[in-house]
């Protein structure tokens, strides 16, 4: 089987897998992000909803417009013209993060599991470019890929109750920016004073899946400053 | 116009059919655990079928009317009163200004929808009223209701104002009036105790060892007290996979029913998130996923396996009631 064939599943009677690949890499990445742009030009009447993953597309569609059938038919013919996707200009955001003290109180064990020092720890995160590979979990959560192995660190053993919407995290080779106050065991090494979802936003997600993520130390000062600011989404 | 909150109830949150087209956002499509009562309660007063409706949990909010209104509810019988007196769900009620409209708790269902002709006067976030609590957005003030919260309500259409004037000169003085017509229970779908629902095979069902998926179509499932518009925690025989696996997340939806490594399924619901990563065993179609609302921790739930195409038939065979009484209703 060709690697790059196109598999369709159905996901119960409203939704309809496409798989674009077996293995989270970019090549595949692309694809997704190829199809997904093909679906956001050109909506057609019936389809209520898309998510873009690691490997696959699920479109959401209504079944009195359309049968599994009809649907794998005008995924099929949408999949074959949309090339590899490489040449879709990614965004790319700046993320200005406060690194460390309240903010980031996992830092010095990050640090410590990597024998490194705090600031190499900094230094390493903040030089890095993510990949959002999807958008998921929580309103505007990004998956990222990119993450040097160098400042991995393993779970909390046991989470967090509350950890603050904006905060950075560490968990096994993944880095991650919580989009809402919610319980979690990421190793929290700093936070940002950008919001990630935000209603009164269009999109309201800071970040989509595609983009390129680039993390800024800020001061606390700075960090200040942004909140009184007015917390606005930042992009360039 | 408004409707004042004298007891909040268990879990109460204003509904919809859901903030549809946000899912790659991340964004739950959330709205009504049951659009089918959701809808026909909407119909019944007089509004656009998707028009927010009160979701009420168990026992259900004490609610003070300071207009004269025309409700409907639908869904679970939580034994509704108007000023103490016993009123039926599944028809249009006249209530006049002052009635208290009470809950004595469920006797059949989980979830009563309580319709308004006008509808609920909220801001709809991301096109849409319903109250996703996680996120605090949408429905009031993107929660559950409390007490002293004030819910405005919205303008009438023309056949609301006929239908009201109608039932309130039934009334005379007295405080409310009940429609003498309702929906029939052959109408409505198989809402019953412990019932079996149908599903159609999971995106990774041929991951599941023959023990797991024999289990998994033989016994029955009791829905844990961790159940909510998340999902519902199933315990049961061990549903386990033929050898470990990881899957990388993709796409969920209400109604996907997912097994962590614990082998104890979840079925998902309207709050769920749009991703997950656990194996999917099955998907409940979208016909039973009011039946399944209406289940209360405690019950027990079996599954039946159907076809991708009979799933989208029994979609339509229900949309086709729905068209029909939105027609029926259309000749009063």
């Amino acid at each position: 089987m060709n690697e790059n064939q196109l598999v369709l599943r159905p996901m119960g009677d409203s939704a309809i897998v496409a798989e674009l690949g077996q293995k989270m890499d970019q090549e595949t990445h692309f694809r997704v992000k190829a199809l997904a742009a093909a679906l956001k030009k050109n909506p057609f009447r019936g389809m209520t909803g898309y998510v873009p993953a690691f490997t696959t597309l699920t479109v959401f569609y209504d079944p009195l417009s359309f049968s599994f059938t009809e649907m794998s038919r005008r995924l099929q013919s949408l999949a074959e013209d949309i090339g590899t996707g490489e040449e879709l200009q990614p965004k790319v955001v700046e993320i200005p993060v406060c690194y460390g003290g309240e903010f980031g109180p996992d830092l010095p064990f990050v640090a410590e599991y990597n024998k490194l020092s705090p600031e190499e720890v900094i230094r390493i995160h903040a030089s890095g470019e993510y990949l959002v590979y999807m958008i998921g979990f929580a309103p505007g959560f990004p998956y990222l890929g990119g993450m040097s192995e160098r400042i991995a660190a393993p779970r909390k053993p046991s989470p967090r109750v509350k950890v603050p919407a904006g905060s950075v995290g560490i968990a096994g080779k993944q880095t991650g920016i919580y989009s809402l106050d919610s319980p979690g065991g990421w190793q929290l090494i700093g936070r940002t004073p950008l919001s990630l979802f935000r209603v009164d936003r269009n999109p309201p997600g800071l970040l989509e899946m595609g983009d390129i993520v680039r993390f800024r130390p800020i001061s606390r000062a700075e960090y200040e400053r942004w909140e009184a600011g007015g917390n606005h989404a930042y992009q360039r | 116009m408004h409707i004042s909150v004298k007891k909040a109830g268990l879990f109460t949150t204003l509904q919809d059919l859901g903030r549809t087209g946000w899912r790659q956002a991340g964004i739950p499509v959330s709205g009504a655990m049951d659009p089918f009562a959701l809808r026909t309660a909407n119909l019944l007063v007089g509004n656009e079928e998707g028009e927010a409706a009160l979701e009420m949990t168990m026992t259900g909010p004490t609610l003070e009317m300071e207009a004269n209104l025309l409700i409907a509810i639908c869904g679970a019988d939580l034994q509704p009163r108007i000023n103490g007196q016993p009123v039926k769900n599944w028809r249009p009620v006249y209530v006049r200004k002052g009635a208290v409209l009470s809950f004595a708790g469920s006797v059949k269902g989980c979830r009563a929808y309580l319709a308004v002709a006008g509808g609920f006067a909220v801001q709809p976030v991301l096109g849409s009223k319903a109250t996703y609590t996680r996120a605090g957005i949408g429905g009031f003030c993107g929660r559950a209701l409390e007490i002293g919260d004030r819910l405005a309500i919205g303008t009438m259409s023309k056949s609301a104002l006929r239908r009201l004037s109608q039932l309130a000169r039934r009334a005379g003085n007295r405080a409310y009036a009940e429609g003498e017509w309702y929906v029939g229970p052959g109408f409505l779908p198989p809402y019953r105790a412990n019932p079996t629902v149908r599903v159609t095979r999971g995106g990774q069902f041929s991951w599941f060892s023959e023990r797991g998926k024999e289990n998994f179509f033989t016994e029955a499932f009791q829905i844990s007290a961790q159940s909510d518009r998340m999902g519902y925690r199933l315990t049961g025989p061990e549903i386990s996979l033929c050898h470990p696996r990881e899957l990388l997340s993709e796409a969920v939806t209400p109604g996907t029913v997912q097994v962590p490594a614990d082998g104890q399924p979840i079925i998902l619901m309207a709050d769920c998130q749009t991703t997950g990563g656990y194996p999917k065993i099955a998907e409940v179609i979208t016909a039973d996923l009011p039946v399944l609302a209406q289940m209360k921790p405690g019950e027990k739930v079996r599954f039946a396996e159907v076809s991708v195409n009979e799933a989208q038939r029994q979609y339509r065979k229900q949309e086709k009631k729905l068209a029909l009484l939105k027609k029926r209703l259309a000749l009063l």
